[in-house]
């Protein structure tokens, strides 16, 4: 279909309205009551275009009307105008401050408006009774859980009977679709946590992070108003490759593999039950990960450090070894906390002026370039105080200091004590095996060292390697190590993976149990002993014979056959005499 | 220091799985832990390749105690061979007594891969005991008799 406006041709499919159309042309309505997700709704009469028909002239409003063949409009001529000029006129009188009409008034030239109400609103967040939201919680959303009450001059939107309503899902779609920002969405306030931290995600959809593979969206069931209403859908329609699906459910996969690689990383060291440091309980402490959320450049204050109420910290105390090196949780290092501590210094003093103050036990700068940022980050005046602190406590005895936190500890190397007064104490907490690390061993059957990592092969021989073969670590699951050395040891874990892959055949151990059936009497006790049931029961000879493949070479039913029928090469009873007689002959 | 010659040294037998124990006393070792240099570790697949036979012959051959050590329940790398070694032992123990060897000669323990202070501990612990109870005396006992390649327990039982 071929339609004109403004003079110029456009060719649309059938069921195009003139908004639609004219916005491929680039030329712009205004419109109040329209939204592109929502039906059309006519109400504010706003987006009035001129349409030329037989008998002449006629004004329709362009959100609601259908483009015809051959149909010729005008949006902005002066007939149009002095339409909208005299509809922006009468919402003017009822409210005068509200921006998008006298925006809008503005461009019509419109100066004066020369009505007056004995309603007025002089709001500029004045409801205009556009019903986008309410016809967004009934349409998109599915909730309805607003509507307009009352009728003529009373009329206004309101849940039922004014009232805090059950049906509301808290979704903010009647905010987020309100012109004049009437409808506010407001977070509720969470003690420690800036705002940002707790809403997560401010859409249902998300990329996860910037650097996930595969790069895609997911949906948040919790949050999708979908899941809550079954109504929405609304990414469905806009998505042109049809690429969303809320049908989709969670599905166990099974793999059939030769080798695995155990990366499953670590679990952060939970800082509350340490409450001498108030994470918590206090405002402005934070671990290791909060921070680094808050210096992230797409993060929720857009890689600015902020306290709670919003300002700059004139001062933060860095606590490092949290959880780490600490007879009552771990007694292990952490390795990785040193360096990201030096790093929250360098970006801290970069980026808030503020000074900045390390607790530390002992600085840890091993790897590669290490020691040199150490020495960078002190030559910019970051403090270092060698002394585990003792406790954080709310200071602020005066108005001025409201909302200060006090350090106290004990500065070993001038053999004092002192306290610090600081706005934000970062808590560099300690890096602990994952909570499942026990069932995931035990499914492997993978030891774990006194620490509770996994435990590799050899500590420096075959650190890549467990006990089981195809079995390989890599990363944190295997002890703390920073993204250098994590990378490194997944490598070599790879590369031993492919070399097996690559080689086409596997080795097996020869320690492999065999049965002499010259002496086996069909007692059948082995049969029922092995772990692996790699013994078969020969019925026709009444003999008991070993699956060799199955074998694992345990030697359990060497050592239980009456008739000695069994040898566990490797380990024969021979053998083993020999030791025996061997060990104890001195 | 001087030392004294006449003091008993008992020698001690330790049967040591691959998986848990002997790692576990590898880690002892490269931990560089002290234990009583007593123990002579014989290294097995698992705990329960050991025959009772192996324990009877070590006390034979002159051994003042004997050590089965092996993973912890559930912890086996094949599965439930600790728990085939656990009725073994407690088995033997009672055979023992009959052969007139005290039963706390013997001994099963669960030592891991990650416990090497445990196995200091236990060898260390165990000598002491073997110390105290004094050498082994078998040339003038029961087990003598058999010098032959397989040692017929049962029989030696009835």
């Amino acid at each position: 279909m071929k339609v004109t406006i403004d003079g110029r041709i456009t060719e649309v499919p059938k069921g195009t309205t003139i908004l639609q159309a004219a916005k491929l042309l680039d030329i712009k309505i205004p419109t109040l009551c329209y939204h592109p997700l929502i039906k059309p709704f006519a109400a504010c009469r706003v987006c009035v275009v001129e349409t030329k028909t037989r008998w002449g002239d006629e004004l329709v409003p362009s959100c609601q009307t259908a483009c015809r063949d051959g149909m010729v409009v005008n949006t902005s001529n002066e007939h149009v105008l002095k339409a909208r000029r005299f509809i922006l006129e009468m919402m003017l009188a009822r409210w005068p401050n509200v921006p998008i009409l006298r925006k809008y008034a503005e461009e019509a030239g419109l100066k004066t408006p020369r009505f007056t109400s004995a309603l007025k609103d002089e709001r500029p967040d004045a409801c205009i009774l556009c019903g986008l939201c309410v016809r967004a919680c009934d349409e998109v959303v599915g909730a309805s859980a607003i509507s307009f009450a009352d009728r003529g001059i009373q009329r206004h939107v309101s849940t039922p009977f004014n009232l805090e309503s059950e049906e509301c899902i808290a979704c903010g779609a009647c905010a987020m679709v309100c012109p004049t920002s009437h409808i506010k969405f407001e977070v509720e306030d969470y003690k420690g946590k800036t705002p940002e931290f707790l809403l997560g995600p401010n859409t249902a959809i998300y990329v996860p992070t910037l650097q996930s593979v595969p790069r895609v969206p997911v949906i948040d069931a919790e949050s999708c108003i979908h899941f809550k209403t079954e109504g929405c859908q609304k990414c469905v329609e806009a998505c042109e490759p049809h690429a969303i699906n809320h049908e989709m459910k969670d599905e166990e996969i099974e793999l059939e593999v030769g080798q695995v690689l155990i990366a499953t990383g670590f679990d952060a060291f939970d800082p509350t039950p340490m409450a001498q440091y108030g994470y918590g309980r206090l405002d402005n402490i934070y671990t290791g990960l909060d921070v680094e959320r808050m210096l992230n450049a797409t993060g929720p204050t857009g890689g600015k450090i902020l306290l709670k109420n919003g300002q700059a910290p004139r001062a933060v105390g860095i606590l490092h070894c949290i959880g780490s090196r600490d007879e009552n949780h771990h007694r292990y290092c952490s390795r990785v906390c040193c360096m990201f501590a030096l790093k929250f210094s360098h970006l801290i003093k970069e980026r808030t002026q503020g000074e900045v103050y390390n607790f530390y036990i002992d600085m840890r700068a091993f790897g590669k370039g290490y020691e040199e940022f150490y020495s960078r980050v002190l030559h910019e005046g970051a403090n270092v105080i060698r002394g585990k602190v003792a406790e954080v406590v709310q200071a602020g005895w005066s108005k001025r200091d409201e909302g200060t936190l006090l350090i106290r500890c004990e500065d070993t190397l001038i053999g004092r004590f002192r306290e610090i007064p600081v706005d934000m104490v970062v808590l560099c907490n300690a890096i602990e095996p994952r909570r499942d690390a026990e069932q995931v061993g035990r499914l492997f059957g993978l030891s774990r060292s006194p620490d509770g990592f996994f435990l590799e092969r050899h500590p420096k021989l075959d650190p890549v390697a467990t006990t089981t073969d195809g079995l390989f670590v890599a990363g944190c699951a295997q002890g703390p190590k920073d993204i250098p050395d994590s990378v490194a040891q997944a490598s070599a874990a790879a590369a031993r993976m492919l070399a097996t892959i690559a080689k086409g055949a596997v080795e097996i151990d020869p320690v492999r149990a065999e049965i002499d059936e010259l002496y086996c009497s069909g007692c059948r006790i082995c049969n029922a002993l092995c772990p692996y049931k790699a013994i078969d029961y020969i019925e026709d000879k009444n003999v008991s014979r070993v699956n060799m493949p199955l074998c694992k070479g345990c030697g359990t039913c060497v050592a239980a056959c009456p008739a000695g029928a069994i040898t566990g090469s490797g380990f024969t009873d021979k053998q083993v005499y020999a030791e025996l007689e061997g060990v104890l002959s001195v | 220091m001087k030392t004294n010659s006449k003091k008993f040294e008992p020698r001690i037998v330790g049967f040591l799985c691959n998986w848990c124990s002997y790692t576990g006393a590898d880690l002892a070792g490269t931990s560089r832990m002290k234990s009583a240099p007593n123990l002579r570790i014989i290294r097995l697949m698992c705990s329960g390749r050991v025959d009772p036979s192996f324990i009877l012959r070590a006390f034979q051959l002159g051994a003042d105690g004997v050590l089965v050590l092996g993973c912890h329940p559930g912890d086996c790398h094949y599965q439930e061979g600790n728990f085939k070694a656990l009725r073994r032992v407690l088995l033997l123990k009672r055979i023992l007594r009959e052969f007139g060897v005290d039963e706390r000669r013997l001994r099963l323990e669960w030592v891991s891969a990650a416990e090497g202070e445990k196995f200091a501990k236990v060898s260390s612990e165990f000598t002491e005991e073997v110390r105290a109870l004094g050498p082994l005396h078998l040339e003038t006992g029961v087990l003598t008799q058999f010098q032959g390649e397989e040692l017929p327990t049962q029989e030696v039982a009835a």
